[in-house]
């Protein structure tokens, strides 16, 4: 099985200890200890929460820095939809592109591209007659590690079609290798830019002896700085840098752009981590009614407000709607016969996830001790404040209990209940 | 019962925003304790019906969940009208719900025979004008 590779974390010089991420993390997977954060790699998710709420800057992202790229390599570069909803008066797809190929990029392939692909081989999906309905999307890797760790009746309805970005990768990858067949496949690396942690966590956490389609990943905030200097929004773009994605792969960057990709209706979209929590809890309930496709982001309003793109959300999807009416973008959507023939409806194994999805549990609990830890842990939340201040450094009370039956936390760090006595 | 693990829920019958919440958080103790994935489904949904039952027929209620090594035991319990005739509202379709409530998707005659499919075992004790208790029981280590 693949080992989770995390990308969030703390800087335990900056953290001051002030409880606003351990009350802001969805999963309560926070905790303040002598006085710094601590993140529970069990349980994190990567939604990158943390980094949002963090006023001191003491949260970051690790991935592969703009400055160690070997740009003597034949680096292909695999942006986001979202990088393009980051630029002021920009009217025109191509001038991104264009400037990811000043950059030193050897190559482009829009992660928007093969996202319409992704849509033709999802379609595909569903309409096998094993298919569990309804199928939840799983493009937004903090959302797909959420249900893994917390929904086991909900994984085998994610669907298990490649990534845009994973297809985008492997794609390019075979054209480098078509159009230089002089290369060293070895030098031939791509590059991610992305908008989240989730998605550097999620290409990094690669299983042995999987193929590797993302090789690098970098973020949109560093890129940003370097890409925008070199866009020359008066200057004509090179033919290399003509956009091939379509204004519904680019729609992928935003809430319900995918899910309505790929039907009228019978879809349901949600964005913002707490929501989608809402939304798998219904589900889990099985009360969402008749709904075929469920499309789930933990950002809002979708992968524009991710934690690593440096425009504000809302901002950037005004752009991209924009762009979509003016950038001369491609209405009709790439088919995905261009890569392959799937005319007998079968998806081979090469576009699907090498692994299914399977519930695994954070900690795998003894039922029995586990009932006395929580019996134990009752007794006392009963004798807390019920406050859930944070100050004893777990998010609420009831699980600052939990903490002391475990032997992770002391009775005394309760400040309140020392004084109410 | 001193190995029993016992969590209440009020159940407020005045808000459906807050409806569902006793078997939400049910599900995430059951989780937390590592009951098989299978039940905490079942679990979701039949209490799910329960407590919406209250809400929607009975103005509210208590939940009350008893957890044991081999049993967990659910026990959904109002003060409201009570049913009438318990035959006739087990069967799949039947529903007093009235319009304003079935405008808003509740009401679908479905909620007691799902209970019933979705527990091992249960219970309705009901009399008119005092109100409705129902036992829902999940036996952990059955042979399959
Ligand atoms: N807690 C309750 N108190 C009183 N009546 C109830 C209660 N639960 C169910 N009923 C009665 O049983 C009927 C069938 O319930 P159910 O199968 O859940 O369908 P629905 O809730 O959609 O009407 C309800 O319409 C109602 O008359
Ligand atoms: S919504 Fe998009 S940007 Fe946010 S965590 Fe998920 S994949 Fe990343
Ligand atoms: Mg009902």
């Amino acid at each position: 099985m693949a080992k989770y590779t995390h990308s969030v974390s703390i800087d335990p010089e900056k953290c001051t200890g002030c409880t606003t991420c351990l009350r802001r993390c969805p999963v309560e997977a926070i905790r303040i200890r002598d006085n710094k954060a601590v993140i529970n790699p069990n349980s994190c998710i990567d939604c990158g929460e943390c980094i949002r709420v963090c006023k001191h800057s003491a949260k970051h992202a690790s991935y592969d820095q703009l400055s160690d790229l070997d740009f003597t390599k034949y680096l292909i570069a695999l942006p986001a939809p979202s990088l393009f909803g980051q630029f002021n008066h920009m009217n025109e797809a191509d001038h991104v592109i264009q400037g990811l190929l000043d950059m030193g990029f050897k190559d482009v392939y829009e992660v928007a591209k093969a996202a319409e692909y992704v849509t033709d081989l999802t379609r595909l999906y569903m309409n096998r007659p094993d298919v569990v309905l309804p199928a939840i999307s799983s493009a937004c890797p903090a959302v797909v590690r959420l249900i893994k760790l917390r929904y086991p009746t909900l994984c085998d309805q994610l669907v298990p079609v490649l990534t845009p970005y994973e297809l985008a990768g492997k794609l390019a990858k075979e054209r480098a290798a078509k159009e230089h067949p002089e290369l060293d496949p070895d030098d031939i690396k791509t590059v991610f830019i992305s908008p989240c942690p989730a998605k550097v966590s999620w290409a990094k956490s690669v299983m042995e002896g999987q193929k590797v389609y993302v090789d690098l990943v970098t973020s949109m905030n560093d890129v940003y700085m370097e890409l925008l200097s070199k866009m020359k929004p008066e200057a004509e773009p090179s033919p290399e840098a003509a956009s091939e994605a379509g204004v519904v792969g680019i729609g992928w960057a935003m809430t319900s752009g995918e899910a309505a990709s790929l039907m009228n209706d019978e879809y349901l979209s949600a964005d913002g981590i707490d929501n989608v929590i809402k939304v798998l809890d219904d589900l889990e309930s099985g009360i969402v009614g008749q709904i075929k496709f469920v499309e789930l982001n933990a950002c809002s309003p979708g992968c524009v407000g991710g934690v690593l793109a440096p425009t504000n959300g809302y901002v950037a999807r005004v752009r991209l709607h924009n762009l979509r009416k003016t950038g001369g973008m491609v209405v009709k959507p790439n088919d995905v016969s261009d890569i392959g023939d799937f005319s007998s409806g079968d998806i081979p194994d090469e576009y699907t996830e090498a692994e299914a999805f399977t519930y695994m549990p954070d900690g795998s609990p003894n039922m029995l001790s586990m009932m006395l830890a929580m019996k134990k842990a009752e007794a006392l939340a009963e004798k807390l404040p019920k406050k859930d201040c944070g100050a004893c450094g777990s998010p609420t009370c009831r699980a600052f209990a939990l903490d002391v039956v475990h032997g992770e936390a002391k009775l005394e760090d309760c400040k309140i209940r020392t004084e109410m006595e | 019962m001193s190995d029993t693990l016992h969590y209440h829920f009020d159940v407020d019958g005045a808000s459906f925003a807050n409806a569902g919440r006793a078997s939400v958080e049910t599900k995430k103790l059951l989780r937390q304790l590592g009951v098989a994935p299978n039940v905490i489904r079942s679990i979701s949904v039949a209490m799910y019906e329960g407590e919406i039952n209250m809400v929607i027929h009975a103005h509210g209620g208590d939940a009350d969940v008893y957890i044991t090594e081999d049993t967990i035991i659910i026990i959904l319990k109002d003060e409201g009208p009570g049913i009438r005739n318990v035959e006739e509202a087990m069967k799949e379709g039947f529903s007093t719900a009235p319009e304003n409530i079935r405008a808003l998707g509740f009401g679908a005659g479905m909620g007691l025979p799902n209970m019933k499919r979705y527990s091992d075992e249960m219970h309705i004790d009901t009399k008119v004008g005092v109100g409705t208790t129902i036992e829902l029981w999940y036996h952990l280590n059955k042979q399959q």
